[in-house]
């Protein structure tokens, strides 16, 4: 083999690594953000609307789902200006990309959790004379987010793994960091080493934060 | 514009073709390797039971891009020279079998432990119980979402780009670099990935229809 490893250059250069994570986050937290506004209109919009406007938003979520997240950054960051008449620096383009991206996985998230919601809720809400859109507020949207929230995080998991599609249009993020490294000392297995075990620890933290999460709102049984 | 991906079209083939490739070695490659690891999950002396589970929740716990990096950049470096066409399969199949390992340990631990029990009881061998009890129960537990699990290959595959292998994105990219018509481009590509992945994903779903006769 003969290959010694040598972790000094990836300390000296850590800075890269650790702005990296922290963007990651960055990108996953704001997207997802976006992603669940998204998510929960068009979700209530498409449990209450005609056939035309579900077909949409089907259209939407499976071609979404089926097209590679590489093929939308490159989309939005390098096709859409050409057409249409707006600039964006990569990092909003990626934003935009990841948004749109995880809002359609939770569009069917949001969907399916709406229809798990028990029946006997919302006729109670009736019963007690709420309006529909204060059913919709007070009764059907809660309890969707007590059933939907593990799904949730593990959205939000994969997500966060998805940042590392930004570096293919060069936002400093963790995986970007690391080909800085590599490219620029060479200490290749060590600094890949050390971004895996960045991904790793970070995703337990938020697996483990997200599961207490969960057992705080843990829908009533 | 629509001149342009005519004439690109034979070059756009070949780049398809390519990335249909990579999907089905990865997919072949990793139901082989998931599978055997995935029954030593579940059957396994309790060492290897640790090196399967550290080695797929390491793979699914990382971003597939890393994954691709770490062997195409790591594996000359401590010696081991692969073209990047190998790497770059390589890496996905990796990715794959640890998903494939996880389906198979889902759809075994759904077999009611009372079937693996009577099989023992009428004294069936270890290898008998696999082939003629859980398999052929398990496989319809497995199937479904194995399909489904076929898109991320064939989305995965676009990463191979990076690597500098002429694939369909690849392709795409270059034909851009010529003509400047970045959107058509980009549109042609997703729909053929949408039209490969939502037959797919399509199958899957008829499949799981299929096989929903299973009583618990």
């Amino acid at each position: 083999m003969g290959y010694a490893l040598n972790f000094n250059l990836i300390w000296r250069h850590f800075d890269k690594l650790w702005g990296g994570l922290l963007l990651s986050l960055e990108l996953a937290v704001i997207s997802i953000a976006i992603g669940i506004v998204i998510g929960l209109v068009l979700a209530v919009w498409y449990v209450s609307a005609g056939r035309v406007v579900r077909a949409v938003i089907a259209a939407y979520v499976e071609f979404i789902r089926n097209v590679p997240l590489i093929l939308l950054v490159y989309l939005v960051f390098y096709g859409l200006p050409t057409v249409v008449d707006i600039a964006y620096s990569a990092q909003t383009s990626f934003i935009a990309t990841l948004s749109l991206y995880s809002g359609a996985y939770l569009v069917e998230v949001f969907r399916s959790g709406l229809e798990a919601v028990p029946r006997g809720q919302i006729d109670a809400g009736k019963a007690i004379g709420l309006t529909p859109w204060q059913r919709l507020i007070h009764v059907r949207l809660p309890t969707m987010l007590r059933i939907t929230l593990p799904a949730l995080s593990n959205t939000f998991l994969s997500l966060f793994k998805d940042t590392s599609v930004a570096s293919v249009i060069s936002v400093p993020e963790l995986t970007y960091g690391a080909q800085w490294i590599n490219f620029n000392t060479f200490r290749i297995v060590e600094v890949y080493l050390v971004v895996t075990a960045m991904y790793l620890l970070t995703g337990y933290v938020l697996l483990f934060a997200l599961r207490l999460v969960e057992r705080r709102f843990r829908a009533a049984r | 514009m629509l001149g342009q991906i005519l004439y690109a079209l034979p070059f756009l083939a070949e780049g398809f073709a390519l990335t249909l490739w990579v999907s089905l070695l990865v997919v072949v490659l990793s139901l082989i390797a998931g599978v055997l690891m995935g029954v030593g999950l579940v059957y396994g002396p309790v060492p290897l039971r640790w090196a399967v589970r550290i080695f797929s929740d390491t793979i699914r716990g990382i971003p597939i891009l890393v994954l691709i990096f770490f062997v195409y950049y790591g594996l000359p470096a401590v010696g081991v020279h692969l073209q990047s066409f190998w790497a770059a399969v390589l890496a996905l199949t990796l990715f794959k079998t640890a998903q494939v390992v996880e389906y198979l340990r889902g759809a075994v631990a759904s077999i009611p432990k009372g079937q693996s029990e009577a099989a023992m009881a009428i004294g069936l061998t270890f290898r008998q119980r696999l082939a003629y009890v859980i398999f052929p129960q398990a496989f319809r537990r497995f199937l479904p979402p194995w399909i489904n699990g076929v898109t991320d290959a064939v989305k995965g595959s676009a990463l191979v780009s990076l690597l500098g292998i002429t694939d369909l994105m690849q392709a795409i990219n270059q034909v851009i670099g010529r003509t400047y018509e970045a959107m058509p481009l980009y549109i042609f590509g997703a729909l053929v990935y949408f039209a490969v992945n939502y037959a797919l994903s399509l199958a899957s779903r008829r499949l799981e229809r299929r096989f929903s006769f299973i009583r618990e």
